[in-house]
């Protein structure tokens, strides 16, 4: 076999390190991160998700909850603000009825599970799009980053984050939401799958570096999923 | 198509044989990097299964088959889905540049299941299946052999598709809707996985009843003595 011949079998050879453990876990990650640049190419920041009639809703006591550690983080709702920093001119703790101000939006849209459930909802809450305006966020950052009442931490993507159908969530079924739901305020996101989709939100940053992307993220899902 | 031949002289025996060249480097490297891909995926898809493995409503649960870990790769969803999500990748890649090659270099004549093969399917079924002769070829692969490899190649699109519109229903809604929607495009894909292992196991029975000299086609590109250029 001459050298040529061993070239053309190159692509079996990479195949092969797939195998081999000391190779696996980077390729892996080479993997992943490939697919989601491609994810992130191909999301359309004027392309809507479905939106679905009231007759086409999963009733509300059939909704999942999925929570990594508790239902209820015991949200203390009289003393609740979400605190915002980083990227933005207008720092500080922002109070709900303060974010209320902002014109309310309802959307039935596809909630996806990454387990592969899927389920329709009725939900609305503020364009994060306006909120990020409310706080004079500097939009050219990449990132923007949440922590949870429970210790849950999630990581938006800029472009997803302006995206029409993103929202600070409050209602679910025109109904404010409750506990085990999110309350009183979570991230509501058609266009991305449902672990990026953080409740009991308490903090908000605006960022251009992450330092940990996700809970679930950093124990290795996608970075991206947008769906 | 022009076809490369050699023909093999034994010096000793003064015999000859005949060697076709069935099979280019590309189709076969496309062959054996797609069908690994599949191996992978199919491992990966029965763990990421196994987070919801159910087609119906979440809420209540109604679990179809609790398919074993054992039988399944990459330990828990997260790993499952870097597999899966790296693998399906390599198995679009081999996909496209085998169809292209094939569209391109006019080699899919061999492959492609056409109108004209239709009359030689029933008496390859006679034959296969029903103890009846075997009818006389004139082609690499006889009627039925192409109607399976185009059927393959179309759940390889299928898949493909169906796992487009899992993976992005909302950037392809478009799809999605197609197969009535994200929940039964997830089922589609399901299924066109079985379709696919039959395939395999098929190909695989043939390739054990066919012999060595087959399966080697696959890995040099040259067939021994095939019977089809025995006039």
């Amino acid at each position: 076999m001459n050298r040529r011949e061993l070239l053309k079998l190159t692509p079996v050879v990479a195949l092969g390190a797939f195998a081999l453990p000391p190779f696996q876990k980077p390729l892996l990650k080479a993997g992943l991160s490939f697919s989601d640049w491609a994810s992130a190419k191909l999301f359309r920041t004027g392309h809507l998700a479905p939106t679905f009639n009231n007759s086409d809703l999963t009733a509300l006591d059939k909704f999942p909850i999925n929570n990594y550690d508790i239902d209820d983080p015991g949200v203390d709702f009289e003393k609740w603000t979400l605190t915002v920093s980083g990227a933005l001119q207008k720092p500080g703790d922002y109070r709900l009825a303060k974010i209320q101000t902002l014109p309310r939006v309802r959307q039935n849209t596809r909630h996806v599970c990454v387990e592969g459930w899927d389920v329709i909802g009725r939900f609305g809450g503020a364009r994060l799009s306006d909120f990020l305006q409310m706080i004079g966020a500097d939009t050219t950052a990449r990132f923007i980053v949440v922590e949870c009442a429970d210790d849950y931490y999630e990581s938006l993507d800029m472009a997803t984050a302006l995206h029409p159908q993103t929202l600070l969530c409050y209602e679910m079924y025109d109904r404010p939401l409750t506990r085990e739901h999110g309350a009183p305020l979570r991230l509501q996101i058609p266009t991305k799958i449902g672990y990026k989709q953080a409740k009991y939100l308490t903090d908000l940053k605006v960022t251009h570096v992450l330092e940990k992307v996700g809970y679930w993220e950093d124990q290795g899902y996608s970075e991206f999923y947008g769906v | 198509m022009a076809t490369r031949t050699l023909t093999i002289d034994n010096k000793e025996t003064g015999a000859s044989t005949q060697a076709v060249y069935e099979h280019p480097f590309i189709v076969r490297l496309c062959h054996w990097l797609n069908a690994a891909s599949l191996f992978v995926l199919v491992g990966s898809g029965l763990q990421i299964f196994r987070a919801f493995p159910s087609f119906g409503a979440k809420i209540p649960q109604k679990n179809l088959i609790d398919w074993p870990s054992s039988l399944a790769l990459g330990g828990w969803l997260g790993g499952a889905l870097q597999w899966h999500l790296t693998f399906m990748w390599i198995y679009t890649a081999t996909g496209v540049v085998y169809v292209g090659y094939q569209v391109f270099s006019g080699n899919y004549k061999q492959a492609l299941f056409m109108r004209h093969d239709l009359a030689g399917v029933w008496p390859m079924v006679r034959h296969y299946f029903l103890f009846g002769p075997k009818p006389p070829t004139r082609d690499v692969y006889n009627p039925l052999q192409k109607h399976a490899y185009t059927a393959a190649i179309g759940l390889g699109v299928l898949s493909i598709l169906t796992g487009l519109a899992i993976w992005k229903p909302v950037q392809f809604s478009w799809l999605a809707w197609l197969m009535g929607g994200f929940h039964l495009a997830r089922l589609w894909h399901f299924l066109i996985m079985w379709a696919l292992l039959a395939f395999v196991f098929g190909h695989l029975v043939m390739v054990v009843l066919h012999g060595w000299n087959n399966f080697m086609s696959m890995l040099t590109g040259w067939k021994k003595d095939p019977d089809y250029r025995s006039e």
